[in-house]
């Protein structure tokens, strides 16, 4: 059956994100005053095969370690669900 | 007694690099070696005596810088040679590739003030003996001066890394001032501790953000990338192992 998993990329804790920190200093000069800070990363949306949720589970573990996130200085969540809508057209939400 | 053969090199090309015909140029008409570009879906490498990843932006520096190029089937012969002892260099995005491989440690993130800084950068040299085929001829200290040119320079490792690196006398490139002095603002991308050049345990695998194939010619500003492959020439003479092979190889 068919998964979407949406992983989300992030730097770790401690590593400096200058492209966050420059989003915190364009929303406070917006007036947003309260903006303590930003964190930026990607989103990454992949729709595969799979024939169970564990197998799904796994297969998105392993794309994340083997290339979606770098360990040195990333890491990476994910939420995963079956395609509702497998049988229609490729939706994008 | 036969004249030593000219040292030939093999520059990986991948789709988005840019700095391959600057050190082919290098190779072939400043220090008449043989060069010869190699394309990252090839999985020979052939019999180089060095292998050089050129700067550039390989597959896009799509999802991460290197990401994708290491699993480029010429990387396999790459991580091969490299396993082998023999020399590579990895400059500006030949760098990225080479932590992403795991050939080198760390990595190289957008550099702290978010510009792509293009620069003439002074650059301390550190145990120079540490990464022998490639600064062999340089001294511990002195300051060299090359072009770097990037967006994503600013080297991190964890604080364990760092510190085996600096105990093992690993890092050999540190961004500094014209005198040698390291400080933040001689620093121009945030790297950690000022690294801009490490290499690995055995030496032979150096990564660097700076251009040294920049800096080849006095017409473009200045020559002390050539004493980096100047380096590798005089290293290569002292290799008769590798001479003899590439005899054999010729008959």
């Amino acid at each position: 059956m068919r998964w979407i998993a949406e992983v989300h990329v992030s730097l770790r804790s401690g590593i400096a994100d200058p492209e966050g920190q420059t989003i915190g200093s364009g929303l406070r000069a917006l007036g947003y005053d309260t903006v303590a800070e930003v964190r930026s990363g990607k989103l990454l949306r992949i729709v595969f095969e799979a024939a169970g949720s564990d197998t799904a589970e796994a297969a998105v573990a392993d794309m994340c370690r083997r290339l979606l996130a770098n360990p040195v200085m990333e890491r990476a969540t994910w939420e995963l669900r079956a395609d509702e809508q497998q049988d229609a057209e490729p939706a994008n939400p | 007694m036969h004249a030593a053969a000219a040292p030939h090199v093999a520059i990986a090309v991948f789709p988005g690099t840019w700095s391959e015909r600057d050190f082919a140029h290098v190779a072939e008409t400043v220090l008449g070696w043989r060069a010869r570009l190699v394309w990252h879906a090839d999985r020979d490498l052939g019999t180089p005596d060095a292998v050089v990843l050129p700067g550039g932006f390989a597959h896009g520096d799509h999802l991460r810088t290197g990401a994708i190029a290491r699993f480029s089937p010429l990387m396999a012969a790459v991580e091969a040679f490299a396993a082998a002892g023999g020399p590579v260099i990895g400059s500006c995005n030949g760098f990225q590739i080479l932590t992403e491989a795991g050939l080198l440690p760390g990595a190289l993130l957008r550099n702290d003030h978010l510009e792509f800084r293009c620069d003439w950068q002074d650059l301390r040299v550190e145990h120079p003996g540490a990464a022998q085929p490639w600064l062999g001829d340089l001294a511990d200290g002195e300051v060299i001066r090359l072009p770097i040119s990037h967006g994503e320079g600013r080297y991190v490792a964890d604080p364990e890394t760092l510190d085996e690196l600096e105990a093992q006398g690993r890092v050999v490139l540190r961004y500094s001032g014209p005198h040698g002095e390291v400080s933040p603002e001689a620093n121009p991308n945030g790297s950690q501790r000022g690294i801009a050049g490490i290499v690995n345990a055995s030496g032979n695998v150096l990564g660097l953000m700076p251009h040294p194939e920049r800096a080849a010619e006095s017409e473009v500003g200045g020559t002390d990338g050539l004493r980096i492959f100047r380096s590798l020439e005089r290293w290569l003479k002292g290799q008769p192992a590798r001479a003899e092979r590439r005899v054999s190889s010729s008959l």
